[in-house]
């Protein structure tokens, strides 16, 4: 652990303490809208088709990480087994650090750089980035991309997420939400690209 | 062996507004640490109550030594303002390290660090205040301003490292730290150090407290 924040990283947390991994007893949980409620124990997780990508991570308080190289599996894999109900039009996604909790729409979700990452910058993914596996939308501010990932589960809409309650956008689009850049407007929730990610979408 | 003689440097009003100041930066320096490198964050934990505590202090910072001036000695105050305000000619000198350059109750380096201490809490509020009303209202959110609030600490740091060397470790100026304790110095040290004031100056014991 660097003592200064190297690469620009800040590390918030909303909770008294820091969620810690153990691999003997974390599960991922698939439920709400689905056929079949599935759980994944982290080497389940990690058998799962394996993706990577690089990307830059935006933060709404003004700093920004360039090229962070993220491993891990997109979300259809994480979904398929459970297989979502035609109800089903949003994601939860459930924070082991309580009461953090965030929302996606599936076709937010569907952006082809949207990730579940378990490896940051060819390591696991650090204690304090979201152990064992975080989300990464890199099209939408940080706040969005839960750490420390317990569950996602299908709903019908998606509502406000740990910080939307507090006045932030749902739609956390990068230079177009949160008082920056231009107002929202398209069928996404404003203008996604899914190109953020620099390299090919290497499976 | 004759007794060194004293000279009032420094009223309690002066006192309390400059340990107040250094206390608060202090609590200020050590949570907004915790709040913003990664290793002490995972150490500390907590940051809601950190950001509390950072944020209340930053709130009570201005009040508390606006208090200290309003109902201490304000007519002093404000004459110490204005000797920290002034540059002389002697006072380029001594910047320029060209000697003589006699100096007054504070010298140029004095003056110069009473003015970015005095800046930079001015920029810490206004950003910090930014960066908290940022989090609730969108319009109050811009990129720099955590940008800013990052590059006054680090600055700050530099200036606060220089003035402990200056005030616990240097030979020749660690006698000015009892002044700002007891309140009064050595008048031999004075009249070497800031004879501009010091030959002005009378004894403890004839001097306005």
């Amino acid at each position: 652990m660097p003592l200064v924040p190297t690469g620009g990283w800040r590390i918030y947390t909303v909770s008294g303490s820091m969620p810690r991994f153990d691999p003997a007893t974390w599960k991922l949980s698939v439920g709400g809208l689905v056929e079949r409620p599935t759980t994944f124990d982290y080497e389940q997780l990690r058998s799962l088709p394996r993706a990577n990508q690089i990307s830059t991570f935006h933060c709404v308080t003004g700093w920004t990480v360039e090229n962070v190289r993220w491993g891990g599996v997109r979300i259809k894999d994480v979904l398929a087994s459970a297989n979502p109900l035609p109800n089903a039009q949003a994601l939860e996604f459930t924070s082991m650090e309580l009461p953090y909790i965030d929302y996606l729409t599936l076709d937010q979700a569907a952006l082809p750089d949207v990730l579940l990452a378990y490896e940051m910058n060819g390591k696991p993914l650090p204690r304090e980035h979201g152990a064992p596996v975080r989300l990464i939308i890199p099209d939408m501010y940080g706040y969005k991309s839960v750490k420390w990932l317990s569950r996602i589960d299908l709903v019908p809409a998606a509502s406000a997420g740990y910080w939307e309650a507090l006045g932030y956008d749902r739609d956390a689009w990068v230079g177009h939400s949160n008082g920056y850049g231009a107002a929202p407007k398209s069928k996404l929730g404003t203008q996604p690209t899914g190109k953020t990610a620099r390299t090919p979408l290497v499976r | 062996m004759r007794e060194h003689r004293r000279i009032r440097r420094f009223s309690k009003t002066e006192r309390l507004f400059h340990w107040t100041n250094a206390a608060a930066f202090f609590v200020l320096l050590g949570s907004g640490l915790v709040l913003y490198l990664p290793s002490l964050a995972i150490l500390v934990g907590r940051r809601p109550v950190v950001k509390d505590v950072h944020f209340w202090t930053g709130v009570a910072w201005l009040p508390a030594l606006a208090a200290i001036a309003l109902l201490g000695d304000r007519g002093g105050l404000l004459r110490t303002a204005r000797q920290l305000d002034v540059f002389d000619r002697d006072d380029v000198r001594w910047l320029k390290r060209e000697r003589p350059a006699p100096q007054g109750r504070f010298n140029a380096g004095q003056k110069l660090n009473a003015s970015l201490t005095a800046a930079f809490f001015v920029l810490f509020i206004v950003s910090g205040l930014l960066l908290w009303l940022g989090e609730r209202d969108t319009t109050f959110r811009f990129a720099s301003t955590v940008i800013l609030h990052d590059g006054l600490m680090y600055a700050s740091l530099v200036l606060l490292t220089g003035h402990l060397y200056l005030a616990l470790i240097h030979p020749a100026t660690k006698h000015s730290l009892e002044g700002m304790v007891t309140g009064s110095v050595d008048e031999d040290w004075a009249a070497y150090h800031h004879p501009k004031w010091a030959r002005r100056g009378l004894p403890l014991e004839e001097q306005d407290p």
